[in-house]
């Protein structure tokens, strides 16, 4: 191991390009540059296994094979770590990037070790979740038995039909309880109650403040305008107190609650790097290439934005490789500087600046808006003005492509993206 | 541990079952309650050659208010002066400080600053700081707004002097009062948990305790039951004070705030009431608390809508930038009020008892201190405790961000690479550690005792990443003891 006289370790090895993350984002990264020559591609994933979240979403959904037949979340995951493999990508699993130890140097812990891994790129691809009880603030007592989508999945998926200690605490398949209230409207609700019921739980109703949701959850009663205002029981809970449309309050009986959506980015890393955070996504700003604010440092996938469908991550991944590819090749870096915003009942944009070349606009509405009327402006100037022959919905990101900010002054001020209904 | 010769053989862990019985399974001493308190008296007692029983309602040690206080060390500066419980605090804030160090207890001594937002409060600070002379703390000082601000520039507006008080420190709770059990029961004593006291029946030259898992009997008996003391004084025949419990809400931050403060933030006391603390964690989060609610019920441990709100607001003057940072945990904690502002601890030499009561918010402080007076209360009883011999030694995991931790402990890894193995990415808990907590001394009875011997599922996901495989740990490591037998509620 190499040492300097200051008894400060240096880099143990070096790596061209390091990637944070074996999800969607960060294998179709890995593939891209590995398959470009990028030289030694390694990928870290702290899951024992990599894939990232379609690992534990067994539904149709994730688009077809190459034979057209369709994939569900673990053949999606198990073929983007076989195209990153092939080609040549490393990816090693049960590994956590814990810090930085240099501007492109990451301590790394794993079973064979701590290791110092510095690279010539970093790419972060370290995903989202889904807020937790504590963080939505929900009050009422602290019974288990309330979890997200995610810690659901995992645990039907981890102990199948096993059941724990009989007269214990359910820790088990069984903490997934008989009787479930679903909370949140997103798409991935639907996957909640998918997962519930073929798990044999019964959901007694999917209860989300928005005032519509995309589809129906078959023979679920969905219980719109409704919020949760209080968890109830001890040890396991009893039910929930919600509030619905006509402020009125009543209990719905569970023993389950399951917080669906309500994503924030996991930005340990590039908070810990320093990075600034867009204010709507809380994800780290980045350009229109994805690159970040420090040098050789990129950003993709929904760390940029929390939970988009895979296809997604994955389009980012791939397009983070360009920019990776740039700097590796030494081609001098023209950062967009251009900061863009939401206005109005927008929630968020992403990338958070633009430039340096015309690069396509995420935007997430903050409620339904029907064939709204977009504005671009620049220092309050405005560029564009067009109605969208589509509905914006809360639930789901519209893709603006790269027209929308043609005109935008590179070395002008900030631009907001607004919408008219 | 050490390879020194034990001082006695271990105790007893129990969970369920029949507890010991016969003519030879009587006790000298039966503490009442494995909070903070019983345990540190059961340690205290374990010094010396008697037959001694921790029993306790719950599943775990520490369940109760030890679990869920503001985790503050005091030095007691601002105790009411002559006070039983100011002499306490001061002397258990020197032992658990020294105690902490030997037994890898994290404790942080970043002082308190006690921040004057307006002018009546500013002019309470010179009394504070001579409350705190005669309370023994002579290193009080007292800074104007620009000293404030460069030692905490994030402070909101409005911060127009402080109290300095060096001394006051952030500690762990929960492997507090494991060390204290831990040491205990590798020292002898029987720890029979799930074993709610029913019925005490006075007698001589034993008592007898009937308890959910049967019967006990002991010559001298010591309740240190918490909230629920005046409860138990009540089946021994004695009335001399009722447990009103106040509820304490408090709002645990993301560690990405814990850049934000430096000390403990303490308000000044008025008579528009206490006020909320900001207060880094040893775990490396930010805590805002508590709230004061008098309640009727013992078990509202829940919290509510208008609670954290009012947190929120209140911890918003404090620290604006806090409220951008995400909640990692929201629970709510009942104190042992009695009405009086001081302890309730009385020994009653006919009954062979002692009570330890009204051990109110500085518990944690004090317990080491509590634990040494007691015994000589029951030296008072009839106890005679006969010669010292040393303690079992301990030493606990480190939860604390300021101390090393396995992750990041090479060594530690070559031998074991199970403390490489990242279960927990919000807390950075090992395998490793999960597995030496389920084998311990005193397993922890379900995933939340789990939570307070790793922090496993106590992250910012709160268990959305890493919930399911500490469970499948949890299980593979089957029931804590084999005696167990539910969770005790």
């Amino acid at each position: 191991m190499n040492r300097t006289e200051g008894g400060e370790r240096t880099v143990d090895r070096t790596v061209d390009v390091l990637v944070v993350g074996a999800g969607p984002a960060g294998l179709a990264a890995a593939a891209r540059l590995a398959a470009a020559g990028a030289g030694r591609v390694e990928v870290l994933e702290r899951e024992p296994a990599a894939g990232g979240a379609p690992r534990h979403c067994a539904r149709p959904g994730f688009g077809a094979d190459a034979r057209g037949r369709p994939l569900d979340g673990p053949g999606y995951a198990r073929r983007a770590v076989r195209e990153a493999l092939r080609a040549g990508a490393v990816v090693r699993t049960g590994a956590s990037a814990t810090g930085w130890a240099g501007p492109l140097a990451l301590d790394v812990t794993s079973p064979a070790g701590l290791e110092r891994i510095g690279a010539r790129a970093v790419v972060l691809a370290t995903g989202a979740r889904e807020r937790p009880r504590s963080a939505r603030l929900l009050p009422g007592t602290r019974p288990a038995g309330v979890l997200t989508t995610g810690e659901l999945q995992r645990t039907v998926e981890l102990f199948g039909g096993r059941k724990g200690h009989a007269g214990r605490e359910l820790v088990g398949r069984e903490y997934v309880g008989r009787r479930a209230v679903v909370v949140g409207g997103d798409p991935v609700a639907r996957s909640a109650v998918r997962t519930l019921r073929s798990a044999g739980v019964a959901v007694t109703a999917v209860v989300t403040g928005l005032p519509f949701v995309p589809t129906g959850f078959g023979p679920v009663p969905l219980l719109t305008g409704t919020v949760v205002t209080e968890l109830l029981g001890r040890g396991r809970p009893t039910g929930v107190a919600v509030r619905g449309r006509d402020g009125r309050t009543s209990v719905l009986r569970c023993d389950t609650v399951v917080l669906t959506g309500d994503w924030v980015p996991d930005h340990e890393l590039a908070r810990a790097r320093g990075l600034p955070l867009a204010p709507g996504t809380r994800g780290p700003v980045t350009d229109g290439a994805l690159r970040t604010a420090a040098p050789g440092v990129f950003a993709a996938g929904d760390l940029l934005h929390g939970g988009e469908p895979a296809p997604v991550a994955a389009a980012e991944g791939r397009a983070v490789a360009d920019a990776v590819l740039d700097h590796l090749g030494g081609l001098p870096r023209t950062t967009g500087t251009v900061p863009v915003t939401t206005v109005g009942p927008l929630r968020w944009v992403a990338p958070g600046l633009l430039g340096p070349g015309a690069a396509p606009l995420l935007v997430r509405a903050e409620s339904r808006l029907v064939r709204p009327v977009l504005t671009v402006a620049q220092d309050g100037a405005p560029l564009r003005r067009e109605r969208l022959p589509a509905t914006l919905v809360p639930w789901r990101s519209v893709r603006l492509g790269p027209g929308w900010t043609r005109g935008v002054d590179p070395a002008g001020g900030p631009v907001t993206v607004g919408a008219e209904a | 541990m050490t390879g020194s010769a034990r001082a006695a053989a271990p105790g007893e862990v129990t969970r369920a079952g029949p507890l010991p019985s016969g003519g030879d399974a009587a006790y000298d001493v039966v503490v009442v309650g494995a909070g903070v308190v019983g345990t540190a008296i059961a340690r205290a007692l374990a010094r010396h050659p008697l037959r001694i029983a921790l029993v306790e309602a719950a599943n775990d040690v520490g369940d109760g208010t030890s679990k869920a206080n503001t985790a503050i060390l005091h030095t007691g500066f601002d105790a009411v002066p002559g006070t039983l419980e100011a002499r306490l605090v001061r002397e258990g804030h020197r032992l658990l400080t020294a105690y902490a160090r030997e037994t890898g207890v994290p404790v942080e001594p970043l002082g308190a600053l006690l921040v004057a937002r307006d002018e009546q409060q500013r002019d309470a600070l010179p009394g504070l700081a001579g409350k705190a002379g005669r309370n023994g703390h002579h290193g009080t000082r007292i800074i104007g707004a620009g000293e404030l601000a460069s030692r905490e520039p994030h402070l909101g507006p409005g911060a127009l002097a402080a109290l300095d008080v060096p001394g006051e420190s952030i500690v762990c709770p929960w492997t507090t009062v494991l060390a204290y059990a831990t040491q205990a029961v590798r020292s002898g004593v029987d720890l029979h948990l799930n074993c709610r006291v029913e019925e005490v029946r006075p007698g001589d030259p034993h008592h007898r305790l009937t308890t959910r898992r049967g019967t006990l009997r002991t010559r001298l008996l010591v309740n240190a039951c918490g909230l629920y003391a005046d409860a138990f004084d009540a089946l021994v025949g004695r009335e001399d004070f009722t447990v009103t419990p106040r509820r304490g809400q408090l709002l645990v931050f993301d560690k990405f705030a814990r850049a934000l403060v430096r000390h403990v933030l303490l308000p000044v006391p008025g008579p528009l009431g206490k006020g909320v603390l900001v207060s880094p964690t040893v775990y490396g989060n930010v805590m805002l608390g508590p709230t004061a609610e008098d309640l009727d019920d013992k078990t509202a441990t829940g919290t509510t809508a208008e609670g954290i709100a009012g947190l929120l607001e209140q911890g918003g003057r404090v620290l604006p930038a806090l409220l951008d940072e995400e909640v990692t945990a929201v629970y709510a904690g009942l104190r042992a009020a009695t009405g009086q502002e001081d302890y309730r601890i009385a020994a009653h030499p006919a009954l062979r008892y002692v009570t330890v009561g009204g051990i109110r918010s500085t518990g944690l402080s004090a317990s080491l201190a509590i634990a040494e007076h007691v015994l000589g209360l029951l030296t008072d009883c009839g106890l005679d405790p006969g010669p010292e011999r040393p303690l079992a030694p301990v030493r606990v995991p480190n939860l604390g961000e300021a101390f090393p931790r396995p992750y990041r402990d090479a060594e530690l890894i070559a031998r074991n690479p199970d403390f490489g193995a990242v279960v927990c990415h919000c807390e950075r808990v090992t395998r490793g550690e999960i597995r030496a907590a389920l084998a311990s001394t005193i397993p922890p009875g379900g995933l939340d005792g789990l939570r307070r011997r790793t922090r496993a599922r106590g992250g910012r996901c709160q268990g959305n990443f890493c919930g399911a495989e500490v469970r499948a740990l949890f299980e593979e490591a089957g029931p804590p003891t084999r005696k167990d037998g539910g969770d005790g509620r």
